[in-house]
């Protein structure tokens, strides 16, 4: 250990990166140029600002600077206890705030050795929020990836259907899109009455309205130009830079942490994994992770039917049924370190708590989004491409500020 | 394979490639197991372990720097890898002792030759927690503003009355 010091040696070295990035933006030649885009464009999908170094039409270089959305959730969590830091992760990635709570919790219930011992009734409506939000997410990738390239109607269509899974949760939780429904243990509240069948009817509702959206979008010839053979992400580059979720299934690898760990009941379910095939061009484009997001949708559905089924029949609800029967009052945890990870809409998400003896107060909680890693490809995809063709590049990675920032 | 097994596994891999020295201590009491790896050669043991047909891990989950308090003088860097085609895990840990001078800022190795994702959860590490990631290429800040003093993850930071004249108190 003892020569890990000797690099460093006066605190002028910890600038030389800086210095050597503000050269590089000096030097830009007389036949290039900078281009900045960002942090207020609506193509950017929140607050991102890249810096282009562009030569005509082709951009030689993307310099991604995010922070814009940086919320200290690292430092907030370590000031309260877990059940105080929950809505602080529905802010994180807040297109899906049931799936980081989720991940949240699982974290917290293993560490406390609670994990299996949670009533089948409280995993499988944690499972069905989670899936609705996993539709929600993925309508909103799907209706904005649509007007990045031009098409409208859409954005219309998606948000039109998102806004009833919205008045579900918001019916359930209480609150529209940052939910504090799944708690440590449990549930806020069971279910209201009905929810169950509004949720069938919600279904039955939407499954024609997949069909339409897939002859709207999915096989238009303009919006087929356009991310065809654009952006493609090879395995091999996608799983060195931590890509997840449907940016990695896309490039044809079939890692879905809800089949490789098998956490909730997952296990109990039928679903397929989609993976990116290369039908309009090659695998690994633009085309596949959207497809990749639509056939995800086909297979949440199937997973909210499946969910409904059980919760109608072997597990209805009864008159004594207590989803905070098992909520700690204190979680009290021994001196330990764990790192939890589960599938979300944009891939890994993962939690590494380090606690301590005697408080309910995480020592650290490092939180790892997962559209900072599949952003963090951005500028090896982007390399030599068209002004227009990042704009579908960054479409197609689905970020959501929130989350990359934290 | 257990977790206890894919340790033990890599543990042996380790120590007859680079030698007994190589992991300086095994944590097995906790939910995940951890091996303790002396920093100056993590780049060659994270490539061993990327590249060996047993081991394989060719993903990165994450990397998480802590801080072990002002009394114990130590900062710990955890790399968490999992491997795609066997699908197991193993965290990593490289302790680091330090003085918490601001000019002198706890050093690692950088792994970003062998993960290139590893090249923004360094930054983040060095932006909030102020470890100093050698051979990186592009160490600079990426959440907080280029100019921010101090590290606010640290257990003794002391925020700033003022940004730029602006409040932030």
């Amino acid at each position: 250990m003892e020569q890990m010091s000797t690099a460093v040696d006066n605190g002028k070295s910890y600038q030389e990166a800086l210095r050597a990035y503000e050269a590089r933006l000096a030097a830009v030649g007389a036949e290039e140029m900078v281009i900045n885009m960002g942090p207020q464009h609506p193509s950017t999908h929140g607050v991102l600002r890249l810096q282009l170094i562009t030569d005509g039409e082709l951009v030689k270089e993307v310099i991604p600077h995010i922070g814009y959305l940086h919320r200290c959730f690292e430092k907030h969590a370590e000031s309260m206890n877990y059940g105080k830091t929950i809505p602080f992760t529905d802010r994180m990635d807040y297109l899906a705030s049931m799936n980081n709570s989720h991940a949240f919790v699982m974290g917290v219930e293993r560490m406390l050795g609670i994990a299996d011992r949670i009533p089948k009734r409280i995993e499988y409506i944690r499972v069905l929020v989670c899936e609705l939000n996993r539709v929600a997410s993925h309508l909103i990738a799907i209706g904005t990836y649509g007007i990045d390239i031009g098409a409208f109607t859409p954005f219309m269509w998606c948000f039109r259907d998102r806004e009833h899974i919205m008045n579900m949760l918001e019916w359930a939780s209480g609150s529209r899109m940052l939910y504090n429904y799944i708690w440590v243990g449990g549930l806020f509240y069971d279910l209201p009455v009905n929810f169950e069948e509004r949720c069938a009817e919600f279904v039955q509702y939407f499954k024609p309205k997949l069909v339409e959206l897939d002859e709207l979008l999915t096989k238009n010839q303009i919006f087929i130009s356009r991310t065809a053979n654009i952006g493609v992400l090879p395995a091999d580059v996608a799983i060195n830079y931590g890509c997840s979720g449907p940016m990695l299934r896309a490039s044809g690898v079939r890692w879905d942490l809800r089949r490789i760990d098998e956490y909730s009941v997952y296990p109990e379910i039928e679903f397929d994994i989609p993976v990116g095939k290369g039908e309009m061009g090659s695998t690994g484009d633009c085309w596949d992770r959207f497809k990749v997001r639509v056939d995800e949708i086909k297979e949440s559905v199937r997973i909210i039917e499946q969910c409904l089924e059980r919760l109608t029949k072997e597990l209805k609800r009864t008159a004594d049924f207590d989803p905070r029967a098992m909520v700690p009052k204190k979680v009290n945890l021994k001196a330990q370190d764990y790192y939890v990870r589960a599938e979300n809409p944009k891939g890994e998400l993962g939690f590494y708590f380090v606690t301590e003896e005697k408080t309910d107060i995480p020592k650290r909680v490092k939180a790892r989004g997962p559209s900072f890693n599949n952003l963090s490809v951005l500028p090896e995809l982007a390399s030599g491409v068209l002004i227009a063709d990042l704009i579908a590049i960054l479409g197609s990675i689905d970020i959501v500020l929130g989350e990359v920032d934290r | 394979m257990t977790e206890m097994e894919i340790i033990t596994r890599a543990k042996d891999l380790l120590t007859a490639q680079f030698g007994e020295q190589v992991v300086i201590a095994e944590e097995r009491s906790g939910l995940q197991p951890a091996l303790v790896i002396g920093g100056a050669l993590l780049p060659q043991v994270c490539l061993f372990l990327r590249d060996h047909e047993a081991t394989y891990f060719d993903f990165l989950s994450c990397i998480s720097a802590v801080d072990d308090g002002v009394a114990a003088g130590t900062f710990t860097v955890v790399y968490h890898l999992a491997s795609i085609p066997h699908r197991h895990q193993l965290t990593l840990k490289v302790i680091v002792e330090n003085d918490r001078r601001l000019d002198n800022l706890p050093s690692v190795p950088s792994v970003h030759a062998v993960w290139r994702t590893a090249d923004w959860h360094e930054r983040e590490a060095f932006d909030l927690m102020g470890i100093y990631f050698e051979g990186h290429p592009d160490l600079r800040r990426i959440l907080l503003p280029d100019d921010w003093e101090g590290y606010p993850l640290r257990k003794d930071y002391e925020e700033a009355e003022l940004y730029h004249g602006i409040a932030i108190k």
